[in-house]
This record gives C-alpha cells, sequence and structure tokens, in this order.
C-alpha cells in the first residue's frame, strides 16, 4: 500500500532535474537527454493517476507519449549531428545560428 | 531511491556517456515503479523503447560525434547559481502541495489490470484514431531523420548522377568536374 502522492512527488523530482539539466548543461546531446528525462517524469505521474481512477486511458497515453518521444529523438539526434557537421562543437553557446 | 539517484547523476556528471548511462538506470528503475503500479504492458514498453532503442540512439550518436567533457563558461556559472536554488524551490513546494495538500488514495500493488490484453482493447477501440495519426507522425520522423542526417555532397552528387542520367547529351558532353 503505497500513496499515489508518493509516485507524483517522485515524478515531480524527476520532472525538476530534467528542467535543472535542460537550464545547466552546455552539451547538447545532454541537454537531449534532460527532455527525455522530463518526459519520463511525465509518464510516471500519468500511470500513477490511471492507478488512482482506475481508468485505463492514463496507461495508453504513455504509449503515445513513448511514441512521439521516440520520433523525437530520432529528428532531434538527426538535427544535432548536422549541426555538428557544420560547426565542428556541441556546445550550445557556439551554436547562435540557424543558418548553415 | 535508485531513480533519483540516477538522475542527480545525470545532471552531476560531465561526460555525455555517463549521463546517458545514468539515464538508462532511470530508466530501468522507472520500469519497475511501472510494474509496482500494476502497468506490465507500459513497463515492458519502457524497457524496450526507452532503455533499448532510445539510448541506443543517444549512445551511437554521442560515439559517432566524439562527444567530450563540456567546458564551464561564464553562463553556465551564472545559470548554476540561478538555477539551483529556484529549481530547489520548486520541488520542495511541488513535494509539499502533493504530500499534504492533495486528497489522493493509496494504491494495492497490481490494484489495476494493465496487460496488453486490456491495453489493445482501448487502443484498438476507443484510441484508434490517434493511433493512426501517430503512426503517420512516426513515417515522417522517420523521413526527416534520414534527409537531416545524410551528408549534404552526398545528396548533391545523387542530384549530380539523376542530372546525368536525364540529360546525357548536355553534360556527357562536355567537360566532367
Amino acid at each position: 500500500m503505497v500513496p499515489v502522492s508518493y509516485y507524483l512527488v517522485l515524478s515531480g523530482i524527476l520532472f525538476m532535474c530534467g528542467v535543472l539539466g535542460f537550464l545547466l548543461k552546455r552539451n547538447i546531446i545532454t541537454i537531449f537527454m534532460s527532455i527525455e528525462l522530463m518526459l519520463n517524469g511525465v509518464n510516471l505521474s500519468f500511470v500513477a493517476f490511471a492507478a488512482q481512477w482506475h481508468a485505463l486511458s492514463g496507461q495508453v497515453f504513455v504509449f503515445f507519449v513513448m511514441v512521439v518521444a521516440a520520433a523525437e529523438a530520432a529528428v532531434g539526434l538527426a538535427i544535432i549531428i548536422a549541426v555538428y557537421r557544420t560547426r565542428e562543437t556541441l556546445n550550445v553557446d557556439q551554436v547562435n545560428l540557424l543558418k548553415l | 531511491m535508485v531513480c533519483v539517484a540516477g538522475a542527480i547523476s545525470l545532471l552531476a556528471q560531465s561526460h555525455p556517456i555517463n549521463s546517458a548511462l545514468s539515464l538508462i538506470v532511470v530508466m530501468a528503475s522507472l520500469a519497475g515503479e511501472y510494474l509496482l503500479l500494476g502497468a506490465e504492458f507500459v513497463a515492458a514498453v519502457q524497457v524496450i523503447v526507452y532503455a533499448g532503442a532510445i539510448m541506443v540512439l543517444f549512445v551511437i550518436t554521442i560515439m559517432l560525434l566524439n562527444a567530450g567533457k563540456e567546458e564551464q563558461t561564464r553562463g553556465s556559472r551564472i545559470a548554476t547559481l540561478l538555477g539551483v536554488p529556484g529549481v530547489g524551490i520548486g520541488t520542495v513546494l511541488v513535494a509539499w502541495t502533493l504530500l499534504f495538500h492533495a486528497n489522493t488514495s493509496t494504491v494495492r500493488l497490481g490494484a489495476l489490470p494493465g496487460g496488453p490484453q486490456e491495453i489493445a482493447r482501448l487502443l484498438f477501440r476507443q484510441f484508434l484514431l490517434p493511433f493512426e495519426v501517430t503512426s503517420v507522425l512516426i513515417l515522417i520522423a522517420i523521413l526527416g531523420a534520414v534527409v537531416l542526417a545524410s551528408r549534404p555532397e552526398a545528396i548533391a552528387k545523387r542530384h549530380h548522377v539523376e542530372t546525368h542520367r536525364a540529360m546525357p547529351e548536355l553534360v556527357g558532353s562536355g567537360k566532367e568536374h
């Protein structure tokens, strides 16, 4: 018997860690991983609420979030490769132009 | 818990490959949490898609780009000074609200049937249209990833070859470059 709020607090901590990484990190790949961490935190709260309300729709939504995260990871990493190819750096401070 | 330790380790590591490995730890422990909440199918998909596929993408990209340690700049030090207390206050606020001001119930181990059968019944009846839309989305994502990651010279060369094939009398007779 675990209170649902414990899961929600864990989800909040994960989301905040993701926000912190997004703000602090200067490596573009690590920033991307922080975004994945935030998505995972939200997924955990979805599943926790699904368990609380006895509704399976939350778990289906987690499935959709995972699919969208996979698509986003593929496109984002391709963008990172393209950026590295033109700029030879992964530091976001030095990437300030969208133009190639 | 293991999950929080992995998340903090993700932030503390300066080398991206160590961050990626700690993210795998976070995802594996989250799969355990899903199992505790009775979401068996979601736990399996978490291990396969997140800890498997997405993390392989990340690790391959890190190795491909030969990512080294990140360097600290003045901006990142300012971000650390402002960001750490702000996010700490945010976390405490969220935790305080959830623990003392939310009337949430307790959950029993495996209270909700979250097996593949129930999920699939919901997914293919009530959520059929979103399912199809996601399939189109992922097709577009594949095309975009291939176009973005392919070398521009390769595209230019292919275009050149196609022009040769289409108009051999124009470019074939002249000087090649």
